[in-house]
């Protein structure tokens, strides 16, 4: 539409990641590798998946719409199980990268803990992915016209972002538990996370009824990031000190010698 | 969003590219810009920002409408659609004061043309290039006496700098009205509510202010791709004689006194390349190719004392660029003639809106006060007339004192005093009500055909029209012979063809690819023909074999209908140059036509001809030859460069949905920044990383997204 409406929703669609990157990840060289070999491996599986949608779509009769949508939903399904098996591989990876690094660095302790890992291996998902959903979209935001001389919504720019702003939180969240849970070997909170991934993707199938895939992937969004929340270690108290400024563990941390 | 996203990144798969774009934007084909044309003086035409203009789409219903574009309406800058009865000067002039609130128009051209007569060219044409001037004749000068396009409003010569498109009645355009119904138009007259249609313009033209200036910038070679930014106008002109002439040895040719059958080939409207010329250059020039072919056997078996030449210039619609050019050529030996070898001229101007079969034969007073001029040019009048005796047509002359029309002959007197008429089919002012418009088509002609009729049928059908021109062309013809000094015993002989006329009027104004037109023409311009009419527009000059489309079927016609076939191999007819002398290059020119298909196969008999037919540089000399660019004498019109033309219609949304985004980017950004100052998390010192500072993490980034809603 113009200029408003592209940073508008640039920043819907990336300000809480930036604003995690800035202030959490930027500051420590190692997190910022990890992040982008991250979104690199996202990368790659949206690579594999795109090279069967190429052939499958080669191969398929054009004219059919019927077979277009299953494809689709094909690719989707297919898109979604391989990004869960990259994110498993750079699991696997990121194991015997830590044991190395510590066989190497002088120190008793590992530099980076596996949880910090999974918070920015799924962030470094989220970025990319959100890059891949978004950027299309915002591309065309630019210019002076708006979606809806054919009949579509007129949010369609809007509920992109917002869509993509919760693509982004919830790669971190699936991180955090997907990670955890092949720590402890918790299947079915693995199965968990790769449902709830699907049931997301899928539910972009309601489009253009915006309000009907927004409102479930926020609900989604929430609960997963409580769940995250809670793997990480959080509970109420912690919450409470935490808002409250009263946390003593933070305060030590920040403790200035005079 | 995940699957549209997959789908669109997925484009090499077969799924149209950018399918996001295709979701916004309508792109418009059929419409056709109006260019910026510029000349010693002046900038003309139309001009759009470089990254097109944007405007809310309003269809106009009447002149008092433009209020609500002008001052009412509450949505500027507004894009306006005209039908073409509002296609005024007085609409365009308000449109043009219309200051920032005119974002561009587009004119929906009807099929019927308007009642009333439209010719955006000026009242006096060509007015300073001509002969008459306030040296020459100054009561005669800038159309005194007579004013020969009294419908003109001049809204070509006018500069626009906003947009103007043309649009066809089609479906791109029922499109564009079924937007406007559909979101502009306020319920019951209220303020209409976004969002609304509009429509962007794209024609950024690159040349301003002269001529002078951008053929200045054109030189400046900075890169080493130096930027154009203008071309001048040119073509070819086309000419070929009765008995062929040393093309190689230039200047005055001993004992030749010749004869000079001139018209024009070109036309010109408001839109650029759209000239359907139908009554201006069609008639024109069809009657003297005509001429040429009844003139071709007489010729031949009994060749008059004078060579007759024909001529057919380019450009003379943009101040007599292809004339001027000959003329000077020949006053400096550089054709294969001088002034002193042309005896007179006969020149036809537009002859095709004949009323009860009476045509009009102008002369110039001036040159007439001289008492030998006045003989010749009375002895000519008189051998059109009696050329006339026994067939439907009648010569009159002006009753009253009266100045040449606009006509080529004028810049032969410019060089010096040459006996010459111009046959018109307007006594003072012009017949035609639709000069130099896109509505000098071949319904302005009358030119009908029955229904039910296949092309072929209609190429072969033999319309009034066809006649008419046809009995016109016998009398010129007849006239050249005898003003060339031939025999009167001759002249029973000599009659143009209506078949061949009316074949001509088909291929020139209703489709030029025809069987005819496909077995005149060589191989390789079989791929010129359209199934469209052509339009006449002079374009900017070009190498001779990328010559206009009209300039070349011409060459071609003439060189058919007056040459000989020549019984040799194709490759010696295009390389007659080089292998035989004999075959004499200085005089002939040979081009190897396609010939008849043979029924039920593809294959063609093509064969050589020979004739006396050239083509010669139509630019005007103030570019190549003088590089006078303020040049008061000669034309100096060039056209614009640009980059990219093109139409498209979308919906702009309300301000308001444009600004929430950007609220939620305060959002966004200060909140969770006053947030996490207060929270500063240190990473130096590995031994804290702790459990806890991952939490720390974890309720940071729920803060954010908590605070960024």
């Amino acid at each position: 539409m113009t200029a408003a409406v592209f940073f508008g929703c640039t920043f819907i669609a990336f300000g809480p990641a930036i604003a995690l990157f800035l202030f959490t990840i930027a500051r420590d060289p190692l997190r910022v590798i990890f992040l982008i070999a991250g979104a690199f491996f996202w990368l790659v599986s949206l690579l594999l998946s795109s090279l069967v949608w190429f052939i499958t779509v080669q191969i398929s009769n054009r004219d059919s719409a019927a077979q277009q949508k299953g494809l689709l939903i094909f690719g989707v399904v297919l898109s979604v199980l391989l990004q869960e098996i990259f994110r498993f591989g750079y699991y696997k990876l990121l194991k015997k990268a830590n044991e190395g690094l510590l066989a190497l660095s002088q120190e008793e302790t590992m530099p980076i803990s596996i949880r910090q890992l999974a918070y920015v291996s799924g962030l470094g998902f989220g970025f990319m992915s959100g890059a891949f959903s978004v950027v299309n979209i915002l591309a065309d935001s630019v210019g002076p016209g708006t979606i809806g001389i054919h009949g579509d919504s007129q949010h369609y720019f809007l509920s992109s972002a917002f869509m993509t702003m919760a693509i982004i939180l919830l790669h971190m969240f699936w991180g955090v538990v997907f990670f955890d849970a092949c720590e402890k070997q918790r299947w079915w909170a693995l199965a968990a996370v790769v449902l709830s991934h699907l049931l997301v993707s899928c539910l972009t199938f309601q489009n253009p009824e915006y309000v009907g895939s927004l409102v479930p992937t926020y609900v989604i969004m929430f609960l997963m990031g409580v769940w995250a929340f809670c793997c990480a270690g959080g509970s109420l108290r912690n919450l409470k000190l935490c808002l409250t400024c009263k946390d003593k563990d933070f305060l030590l941390a920040n403790h200035r010698p005079r | 969003m995940l699957a549209l996203s997959q789908v669109s990144l997925f484009s090499l798969a077969g799924v149209s590219c950018n399918s996001v774009e295709q979701k916004i934007y309508v792109e418009l084909n059929n419409m056709v810009p109006c260019v910026r044309l510029l000349n010693a003086t002046h900038q003309i035409g139309c001009q759009s920002s470089i990254s097109g203009d944007v405007g809310v789409i309003h269809v106009l219903e009447s002149e008092a409408n433009l209020e609500w574009v002008l001052s009412t309406g509450p949505n500027p800058p507004y894009m306006v659609i005209l039908e073409s009865a509002l296609f005024t000067r007085s609409i365009m002039m308000k449109l043009k004061n219309g200051t920032g609130r005119v974002a561009g128009a587009a004119v929906v051209v009807s099929k019927t043309n308007p009642a009333e007569g439209f010719s955006p060219h000026t009242k006096c044409p060509n007015e300073n290039t001509g002969v008459y001037s306030e040296s020459y004749d100054p009561t005669m000068a800038h159309c005194n006496v007579t004013v020969w396009n009294p419908l003109g409003n001049g809204l070509s010569y006018e500069e626009f700098d906003f947009p103007i498109f043309s649009l066809n009645d089609d479906n791109d355009t029922e499109a564009i009205r079924q937007c406007y119904l559909g979101y502009n138009l306020g319920v019951n007259g209220s303020t209409p509510e976004y969002p609304l249609c509009a429509m962007q313009l794209f024609s950024h033209m690159h040349a301003v202010t002269d001529t002078a200036t951008c053929m200045r910038r054109n030189d400046i070679n900075f890169s080493i791709n130096p930027e154009m930014v203008c071309d001048p106008l040119g073509d070819y002109n086309v000419w070929g004689s009765t008995k062929p002439l040393n093309n190689t040895a230039k200047g005055h040719k001993e004992g030749e006194s010749m004869v000079i059958a001139a018209t024009r080939l070109d036309s010109r409207s408001f839109f650029w390349d759209v000239a359907p010329g139908a009554e201006s250059a069609v008639s024109g020039f069809v009657t003297l190719l005509a001429a040429a072919h009844a003139l071709h056997n007489v010729t031949q078996e009994a060749h008059p004392p004078r060579t007759i030449l024909y001529t057919f210039f380019q450009g003379e619609a943009f101040d007599y660029i292809g004339s001027s050019r000959m003329v000077y050529e020949m006053d400096h030996k550089q054709f294969a003639i001088d002034l002193d070898n042309v005896h007179s001229v006969v020149e036809i101007g537009q002859v095709g809106l004949r009323s009860s079969s009476e045509l009009w034969v102008h002369s110039d007073p001036v040159s007439r006060r001289n008492n030998s001029i006045n003989a010749e040019v009375s002895s000519l009048i008189d051998t059109l007339k009696s050329a006339a005796m026994n067939l439907n047509v009648t010569m009159s002359v002006p009753s009253f004192s009266q100045p040449l029309p606009p006509s080529s002959f004028q810049r032969f007197l410019r060089a010096r005093p040459i006996p010459g008429v111009v046959i018109a089919d307007h006594q003072s002012a012009f017949s035609n009500r639709y000069y130099e418009s896109i509505y000098d088509k071949a319904a302005n002609l009358n030119l009908t055909y029955p229904a039910n009729l296949t092309e072929d049928e209609q190429l072969e059908f033999v319309t009034e029209t066809a006649n008419a021109l046809a009995d016109l062309a016998t009398v010129v013809a007849r006239a050249l012979y005898k003003q060339a000094g031939g025999a009167d015993a001759q002249l029973i002989n000599i009659k143009a063809e209506p078949k061949i006329v009316t074949q001509m009027l088909y291929g020139f104004l209703v489709r030029s690819n025809n069987t005819w037109f496909q077995a005149l023409v060589p191989p390789e311009f079989k791929n010129f023909l359209s199934k469209l009419e052509c339009h006449y527009y002079v374009g900017v000059s070009q190498t001779p074999s990328h010559a206009r489309t009209p300039t070349r079927l011409v060459q071609y016609l003439l060189a058919n209908l007056t040459g000989t076939t020549i019984n040799i191999t194709k490759e010696n007819c295009h390389n007659s140059l080089i292998i035989k002398p004999s075959s004499l290059p200085q005089l002939y020119s040979y081009v190897w036509v396609q010939g008849v298909a043979s029924p039920n196969s593809t294959e063609r008999q093509g064969f050589c001809v020979r004739s006396s037919v050239r083509l010669s540089k139509a630019v005007s000399p103030a570019f190549d030859l003088l590089q006078e660019y303020s040049s008061k004498d000669y034309s100096t019109w060039t056209e614009s460069r640009w980059k990219f033309i093109k139409a498209r219609i979308f919906l702009v949304a309300s301000h308001d949905l444009e600004v929430n985004p950007l609220h939620f980017l305060a959002l966004d950004s200060c909140l969770p920044a006053q947030c996490l100052a207060s929270s500063q998390i240190q990473s130096a010192r590995r031994r804290y990383f702790t459990k806890h500072n991952q939490k720390m993490i974890l309720i940071t980034a729920i803060k954010v997204m908590l605070f960024s809603w």
